[in-house]
This record gives structure tokens, sequence and C-alpha cells, in this order.
């Protein structure tokens, strides 16, 4: 009594348990990957998982949204993943109140540098409004940029791409920028690293340093909260005529 | 490990109900990680369970961006006709945001250290 394998397919693919199961192979093969090259930032483990996962859904016709009514169970730990990095903040707190001043100089010039060149480039080459408004907030972490691209009229799923590729980009670069810049301080690299690109460089700056993850992770924070008041305020001026 | 969880997840559903009740722009998880800062600082830091559980969630953060990361599938068509745009907005903007805030903090990091050491 074997049932036909179209038949198992189509129960396969109505139940959440393959979204679920392929993000975490994807993911795990990944970084499988990413440690084999010496946590190369060029293996950026989000980028293969994503190209992995897209590839699959794309052959076997599965579309995004049931492949995320499954995966929806790992997106949803962004909410948890974000309040726990108070612990990381926590320990590193006395080496963040001893550098307040530029942490708090940095925090502004950054939030605001990475979303009116963000728009303002955009503009420059043509992008329609929608998409300038979804690209300005593309610096914070998913669930506060997608929450600011609906309040201003841009298109929360594609703000939530803009902003995977922005951490990936921030990942994969910032070291070659940092080394460029002869920048060695751990706080400093971590800090803007988690301005210009949250939750993925703040995973990236953890493998790499303790001091820097922690110093991304308060980035992260203050840029999402930063930014949750600044993009409503600007963007009608900055995409204005 | 599920004392730790149910922790985070009452500091998140605190945050949320605190942010849409005050209807304030902060999204919910951010102060909820504010609320639970607060709560280690007068706690005297986190137990052992919620530490190595916050640990093992934040070492794979990477992996939480991945879902929304595939959807790129379904702005397949307008990433490719708005591609130039895209890249290049994301590129530039990138950079400079690394470049601007890295050298902002060294610039005032140094500032009084220099004049400091001055004669």
């Amino acid at each position: 009594m074997t049932a036909p394998i179209n038949e198992i397919w189509v129960y396969l693919s109505a139940s959440p348990l393959l979204g679920l199961t392929i993000t975490l192979l994807a993911y795990q093969g990944a970084f499988w990957l990413y440690q084999r090259s010496g946590c190369n930032p060029l293996a950026n483990p989000v980028l293969i998982a994503v190209t992995v996962l897209v590839v699959f859904l794309t052959l076997t016709a599965t579309s995004y949204e049931t492949y995320f009514a499954g995966a929806q169970f790992v997106h949803f730990l962004l909410g948890p993943a974000t309040v726990a990095l108070a612990i990381p903040l926590y320990t590193q707190f006395h080496r963040v109140r001893a550098m307040w001043l530029p942490v708090a100089v940095g925090l502004v010039v950054g939030s605001l540098t990475a979303t009116i060149s963000a728009v303002l480039v955009g503009r420059l080459f043509g992008a329609s409004l929608s998409t300038q408004l979804s690209l300005a907030p593309k610096s914070v972490t998913t669930p506060i940029a997608m929450g600011i691209a609906e309040r201003i009229g841009g298109i929360p799923s594609l703000t939530a791409v803009l902003v995977i590729i922005t951490g990936i980009l921030g990942a994969v670069g910032a070291r070659y920028v940092f080394d460029a810049m002869k920048l060695r301080d751990p706080a400093i690299r971590g800090f803007a690293i988690g301005v210009a690109s949250h939750g993925i460089g703040t995973a990236r700056a953890f493998q790499v340093n303790e001091q820097s993850g922690a110093f991304a992770a308060l980035a992260m924070g203050l840029n999402g909260a930063l930014t949750a008041i600044l993009v409503p305020l600007i963007a009608g001026w900055l995409t204005g005529p | 490990m599920l004392s730790a969880l149910t922790q985070l997840l009452i500091f998140q559903l605190a945050g949320e109900i605190i942010a849409r009740g005050l209807n304030l722009p902060v999204p919910g998880p951010v102060l909820g990680m504010l609320f639970l800062f607060v709560a280690l600082v007068i706690r005297g830091g986190p137990g052992k369970d919620l530490q190595t559980t916050s640990q093992t969630l934040l070492q794979h953060l990477s992996l939480l961006f991945v879902p929304a990361g595939a959807g790129i599938m379904v702005h397949l068509h307008r990433v490719a006709s708005e591609w130039l745009p895209l890249l290049l907005s994301l590129l530039v903007s990138t950079l400079a945001t690394l470049v601007v805030t890295a050298l902002a903090m060294k610039l005032c990091q140094r500032a009084p250290a220099t004049s400091g050491e001055q004669p």
C-alpha cells in the first residue's frame, strides 16, 4: 500500500511542516558552508539559504504564501529575539555608558544617513514613489521596518526584502570597509554595523566578537526606535516634488 | 528554557500592549527589549536559564530573517524592472551609513582625548 508520490506531495505542500523543514534545512546547509569557508563574509548564510529556497519553491511551483504558512514559526521568533538583545546590552553596559557621546552622535548621524541616502539615490535613478517609500526604513530590523513602511505608504513585503538585502550587504561588506578605514575598535565597528544593517549585521558581529555584537545589538535597537520616529516625519519631504 | 522563553514573550507582549495602547511610534519588541533591560538592572543580571536561552536564540539570529528574505520571489517583477535604482540605493546607502556612523563616532571619541593630551 504505497501512496503515489504526487499524492504525498499534495499532502505535504498543504501542510506547514514542509515550509518549516526546508527553512531549517536550507539554513543549516548554508551555515555549514559558511563555517567551512572560515566564516568568510561573502558566504553569508542568509544569502545562500534564501537563494536555495527561492530556487526550490520556483522549481516545485510552490507559492510564497504556502511556504510562509510553515516558515512563519521561524519568522515569529524575531520578536522574542529582539527582546533577548537586552541581555548582551546589559553585560556590555559599562562600555556603552563610557561611550555615550560617540554612541548618541553615531546613532543620529547614521540613522539620518541611512534613510536620506536610500530615498534620494533611489529617486535619482528613477525608483517609483512606492519603491522610494519602501526603501526609507531599510536599515532597521524586519518587523519594525514593515510597520514603518505600512504607515508611510510603502509596500511592507517589499520593505522586508530590501531590509534583508541591506542586512546581507552590510554583513558582507563591513569588514572590508572598516579595514580600508583602518578602524579597529570593536565597539565602533559593531555599532556602525548595527545602524547600517540591523539584525543580519548583528548576527555577523556576534560571530566575530562579543563586544562588537553587543554594540551592534544596541545600535539595532536604538536605530529601530529612532527610525520609527524619524521616517514618518521626513518621508513626505524626501519623496516630495 | 521554557521559563526563559515565557519571560521573553511576556516582555514582548508588554511592549506590544503599551506601544499600541499609547499609540507610540516605537515597535513592541523594541519596547520589550527596553523593559527587559530595566528589569535586568533591577534584578542585577539575567538568570542562568535566560542567559543560555537568549544566547541560543541570538546565535542563530540570521536564521530568523530567512522566511522574510524568501519573499523576494513575490517581488521579482518589481525588482527586475527597478533593479538599477534599488541596487544603487541599497549599495550606496549601506556603504555611506557604515562609513558615516563609524567616522562620526571616531571623531567624537578622539576629540576630548586629544585636547587632554595637549601640553
